[in-house]
């Protein structure tokens, strides 16, 4: 029997509440200083507990546009960061399901050299290949555009990967007694291997929605105009050190609305998501 | 990253449609877009490193591999590829120590268990350069909380105008927001462990920091081999966001990394064929990488 003794988990416990204050910190503070006027945050040290500006800062950022990044409001940020986010997480899903069942349920010449052709870009992150495919979206035309901000990043291949190790674990008396049934590969797509294929889906969403929405390097590139700007590159646009006219009680409160509807969705989602993580990366 | 040194194929041969069209409809649109915005940028990043272009981009001439000699000779790019270095190991040491030891405390706590882990899993869903943010808000020399208290104390901090202070700035950023995320495979990994082992030890008279490093600690092995190449990989290349956001690679050159010295020099500075050069540099680093962390994969489906 492994000793248990109270005391040893209550320095568990202590050691667990510790590492929880050092993550959360720096969360909840930023969230204080976002219930408090400009000159109470510009005035260090800024107190512990909330202040009384919640509202007032919340509405000016969300309905009354920000000033340094040309009127915009965050709602619109929040917006656009959602689209982009749900844009890559269904697009990446929907290319990769497909190529995954082309891969495992049917032979053809050159199947194997499709799929490392699509295995490599795995290894290569947009950052090592900025320049020339800032100038693919120049020549598009899909600079402050959608599908500019979406459609590169579709191009990569964890989840047709994960997809691919599922797919091969569905015994094959499930594709025989299907076929026998009757049912063409379309059929058995729809009835059988999507529904099976759920709690992958949901899991591989969480972690392209997040993958989606904190995005910054291409975000950064492909947009000029500020309405068409993800809610994290505006956050950092609105920042500047040089001068003072920083509005930090409003930078505040879009670092929350930034970060709210990510950790919702993980939060939420947690029971899949944690699952889907450890399996598709390891 | 999936597994696929491992299983080659089904080991038997699977029940199958037989179609001669529809597979390749169905591998299409992955293929269109990976063709489009990755092979031919990659095809061009080769072409434009060899390449050099006068800074008015009216004439290009080829010039074979001078522009990496060029690069590797420039001390500039030597002095970024040593702070990316030193970025890599303190953000991977930071990020994964606190978080084994996270995990193997809450391997041992019974109630409240899943409580820890949601409070442990926000920071992964933060961008990294609004997690740069959070952390510049504390330090920040002007208003930020914790600098105020720390000049009290009399330590002269200001990580806009020192480099070391600006790089511990970006690692504690790097460092803190990944915790969670080797949390998460730190404690799936403890859990793989069987119950039976650890006890034995027990029995056998070993104390707990003996079990930890006996056996414990080297069953760990393969997740923390695994994490070190994920969290470098992500120290490399995913934590631009927090350099430019927070430091923008300064002051001076001092938390200047590799992808943001390709970025500044692409479309900033302007310096094509060098700042090919450097991507293409780069792709090498992530390749071998990779390269690495499949040959482990291949060893642990021997030994795991």
């Amino acid at each position: 029997m492994i000793d248990n003794r109270p005391s040893r988990r209550i320095i568990a416990h202590t050691v667990l509440l510790i590492g929880v204050f050092i993550i959360a910190f720096p969360i909840y503070y930023t969230f204080v200083a976002s219930t408090h006027s400009l000159q109470t945050i510009l005035r260090p040290p800024l107190p512990l507990i909330p202040g009384g500006h919640f509202l007032e800062n919340y509405t000016t950022a969300l309905f009354g546009g920000i000033g340094r990044i040309g009127g915009v409001g965050v709602d619109r940020l929040l917006w656009n960061s959602t689209i982009v986010a749900v844009l890559i997480a269904v697009g990446k899903i929907f290319i990769s399901i497909l190529s995954a069942y082309a891969v495992v349920f049917f032979r053809f010449p050159l199947r194997m050299t499709f799929f490392w052709l699509i295995f490599i870009t795995l290894m290569l992150p947009v950052e090592v290949r900025i320049l020339p495919t800032y100038k693919v979206m120049v020549d598009f035309g899909l600079i402050d555009t959608y599908a500019g901000l979406t459609l590169p990043l579709m191009a990569s291949a964890t989840a047709t990967l994960l997809f691919r190790q599922f797919f091969m674990t569905i015994p094959g008396e499930l594709v025989e007694a299907a076929r026998v049934d009757g049912a063409g590969p379309w059929r058995f797509f729809k009835d059988i291997l999507l529904p099976l294929s759920k709690t992958n889906i949901a899991a591989l969403f969480v972690i392209q929605f997040i993958y989606g929405w904190t995005q910054y390097l291409w975000p950064l590139l492909v947009t000029n105009r500020n309405d068409m700007g993800t809610i994290v590159i505006a956050l950092r646009k609105m920042i500047s050190f040089a001068d003072a006219d920083t509005e930090w009680h409003l930078v505040m409160v879009t670092c929350i609305l930034a970060i709210l509807p990510p950790i919702l969705v993980v939060v939420l989602m947690q029971r899949w998501f944690v699952r889907g993580l450890v399996e598709t990366e390891k | 990253m999936t597994k696929v040194g491992g299983q080659k194929d089904h080991p038997v041969p699977r029940a199958i449609f037989p179609n001669k069209v529809l597979p390749y409809l169905l591998l299409a649109p992955q293929l269109a877009i990976t063709a489009i915005f990755f092979y031919w940028p990659a095809s061009q990043a080769l072409y434009q490193s060899m390449l050099r272009e006068d800074p008015f981009g009216l004439s290009t001439q080829f010039v074979g591999l001078a522009n990496f000699r060029h690069v590797l000779a420039d001390p500039n790019y030597l002095h970024s590829f040593q702070v990316t270095i030193i970025f890599a190991v303190a953000t991977a040491v930071f990020a994964m120590v606190p978080a084994l030891y996270l995990a193997v405390m809450a391997d041992k706590v019974v109630r409240g268990r899943g409580i820890y882990r949601t409070l442990l899993i926000w920071p992964y869903a933060v961008a990294p350069a609004i997690a740069g943010m959070l952390w510049l808000f504390l330090f920040n020399p002007s208003i930020g909380t914790i600098a105020v208290m720390l000049r009290s104390l009399g330590i002269s901090w200001d990580p806009l105008l020192n480099g070391p202070q600006a790089m511990i700035l970006v690692v504690a950023a790097a460092a803190w927001k990944q915790i969670s995320y080797n949390f998460l495979f730190f404690v799936a990994g403890l859990q793989a462990i069987p119950k039976s082992l650890v006890e034995a030890a027990s029995i056998d008279g070993a104390g707990e920091t003996k079990r930890f490093w006996t056996i414990i600690f080297p069953l760990l092995a393969p997740t923390s081999f695994f994490l070190l190449v994920i969290n470098t990989v992500y120290a490399f290349f995913d934590t631009f966001g927090i350099i430019h956001a927070v430091t923008g690679g300064g002051p001076g050159k001092a938390t200047e990394t590799l992808v943001y010295k390709v970025y500044n020099d692409g479309f900033v500075n302007l310096i094509l064929g060098e700042s090919a050069a450097q991507s293409v540099i780069l792709m090498v680093i992530v390749i071998a990488l990779t390269a690495v962390q499949f040959r482990y994969v291949e060893r642990r489906v021997h030994y795991g």
